[in-house]
């Protein structure tokens, strides 16, 4: 576990020796912010329903390019070799990874706090829907983490798995939307993988264990995955 | 110290190892050569623990390789081929975060990386993006990755390539020095260099293994020619081949161009019967007068194309 840590730090201090931090956050803060406020004054709501609604898609965008390079560019500079012949084992290399993109996920989520700031200074906002949703914000950036992870260990290539990545972790967000043209059965377990409905739980200020059990259940399944296609790598 | 036995690699198909078998002792300097495509990179990424063998089995120390990989790689430096290392860090960082994961005690860190920035003659480069250094001081770099924990087995894939010629003298005496105390591994497919620092080689071909012995005796065993350079004035050229081609020991006899007048020609003789004594003796019957006469045995060159040689 001390391993993980130090390559978690690592990965932390490397996104931000690279522009690729900056880009990403400054993309991300431009598109929530714009969404955001773009209705928010014509709802004349103070609250951040806006904000969160767009949340999951907007993640299902962002967080594969976070994740993209963490073990696509290795494989393809071939530092994974020296990582690996290190006393280190894949538990350790793939949970640094992971905590180091979780935390990335959650320093791009700090400049939004100014949103909650300003808008308890216009009204009175309910700060329980707040909570819950940056809350959620994390736990879902940490699902979509470790599926973006996942597909960044399956190629060489950085594009190949952002959008192998993107094509997942979108597919978990919209599930729900194709429940309609499912019989009812199957609509209910549709409806149960989509992150989008677990997450506007969570934003409502109710924190279920079932939306907390699925965001861990997909961290751990994407982590797995993980483990199983680097230990398969020939 | 290192105990290979039957190691074998399928890349599907292909078999880029087959069977190869070899032991290393404790401070032994052993040379992996071979053409490339031999399999020596493969036998290397096995030995490191990088691969996964099909067959066969890898000693290191007291551990085996399936069983204690982590304590294996405590005790193994390694230096992939072309030195693939994180192009975004400082050599310093990159040093600090190598150091973190050998646990070496957060008070010896900076001893122990500044002694490597001695060793290795990084210090300059310290403070600059490893993707910004040359392909010398990258590959400086990764040997000095390889020795942060001052490890019992060091392995280099090609650890000269790249080098100009005062850092591959530099990076050889390096070597040498460690391998007094220590276990050497490394490929190689310039053989001059092998001849310089190895105590052993094992010549790879094919993913077998073509020959394993040391430097010496593999040049008295395979190596059971050599060849003696003569220039002779006031000679015909065939008189001379008629007088010589017939001593004892004397293989073949092949005339060169001559050069001002002089006949040079080359005899190819048996090791173990040495014509030199004959052949003077047989020249100073005659009225030639003989500028030159040298003899070369077989270099490790030739040897190793011998091995190796397709077909």
């Amino acid at each position: 576990m001390r391993h993980a840590l130090s390559i978690g730090r690592k990965e932390f201090n490397a996104y931000f020796t690279a522009p690729i931090a900056y880009i990403v956050i400054a993309i991300f803060l431009l598109v929530t912010g714009w969404f955001f406020f773009s209705t928010f004054f014509l709802i004349n709501q103070a609250s951040l329903r806006n904000f969160f609604g767009l949340l999951p898609i907007i993640f299902a965008f962002v967080v594969p390019a976070v994740t993209m390079r963490l073990f696509a560019e290795e494989f393809h500079v071939g530092s994974y070799e020296t990582l690996l012949t290190l006393p280190v084992d894949f538990s350790d290399v793939i949970l640094g990874k992971f905590s180091a993109a979780c935390a990335f996920i959650a320093a791009m989520l700090v400049p939004t706090l100014a949103y909650p700031v300003m808008v308890a200074a216009l009204g009175t906002l309910d700060w329980g829907p707040v909570v819950g949703g940056y809350l959620g914000a994390v736990l879902m950036g940490a699902a979509f983490a470790a599926v973006g992870l996942f597909a960044s260990a399956l190629t060489r290539n950085q594009i190949i798995a952002f959008i192998i990545g993107l094509a997942i972790c979108f597919s978990l967000t919209l599930v729900d939307q194709m429940a309609f043209f499912m019989p009812q059965a199957l609509a209910n377990t549709l409806s149960y993988l989509a992150a989008d409905v677990h997450f506007q739980n969570v934003a409502r200020g109710v924190v279920d264990t079932r939306d907390l059990i699925y965001f861990l259940s997909v961290c751990f399944i994407g982590l797995y995955a993980t483990h199983l296609a680097l230990s398969t790598r020939d | 110290m290192i105990r290979v036995e039957n190691l074998t690699k399928h890349y599907g198909d292909v078999c880029a190892v087959n069977q190869i078998s070899f032991d290393v002792q404790r401070g032994e300097i052993l040379g992996l050569l071979g053409p490339n495509g031999a399999g020596k990179t493969t036998t290397l990424r096995m030995l490191t623990g990088f691969l996964k063998p099909t067959a066969g089995r890898i000693q290191i120390g007291d551990y085996s390789i399936e069983d204690q990989l982590l304590e294996i790689k405590k005790m193994i430096g390694y230096l992939p081929e072309s030195a693939p290392l994180y192009h975004d860090m400082l050599v310093f960082d990159y040093l600090h975060f190598v150091a973190d994961l050998r646990e070496l005690g957060a008070g010896r860190r900076l001893d122990r990386i500044r002694v490597l920035g001695e060793l290795c003659g990084i210090h300059e480069v310290m403070h600059q993006p490893i993707g910004e250094l040359s392909k010398g001081y990258r590959q400086r770099v990764g040997l000095a990755h390889a020795m942060m924990n001052d490890p019992d087995v060091l392995v280099l894939d090609e650890p000269t390539s790249g080098l100009d010629p005062n850092q591959i003298v530099e990076i050889r005496e390096i070597i040498r020095r460690i391998g007094k105390a220590k276990t050497v591994v490394f490929s190689t497919h310039i053989l001059s260099e092998a001849e310089a620092t190895c105590d052993r080689v094992v010549i790879i071909h094919r993913g077998k293994i073509a020959a394993d012995s040391s430097t010496t005796r593999l040049k008295e065993t395979l190596g059971g020619r050599s060849q003696i350079h003569m220039t002779l004035t006031g000679a015909d050229a065939e008189a001379v081949r008629q007088e010589l081609s017939g001593v004892a020991g004397v293989m073949a006899l092949d005339l060169l161009e001559p050069v001002n007048g002089a006949v040079r020609l080359v005899l190819t003789c048996d090791a173990a019967r040495d014509p030199r004594s004959e052949l003077y003796h047989r020249i100073r019957a005659t009225d030639w007068t003989l500028l030159e006469f040298h003899q070369e045995t077989l270099k490790l060159e030739d040897i190793f194309r011998e091995l190796t040689k397709e077909g």
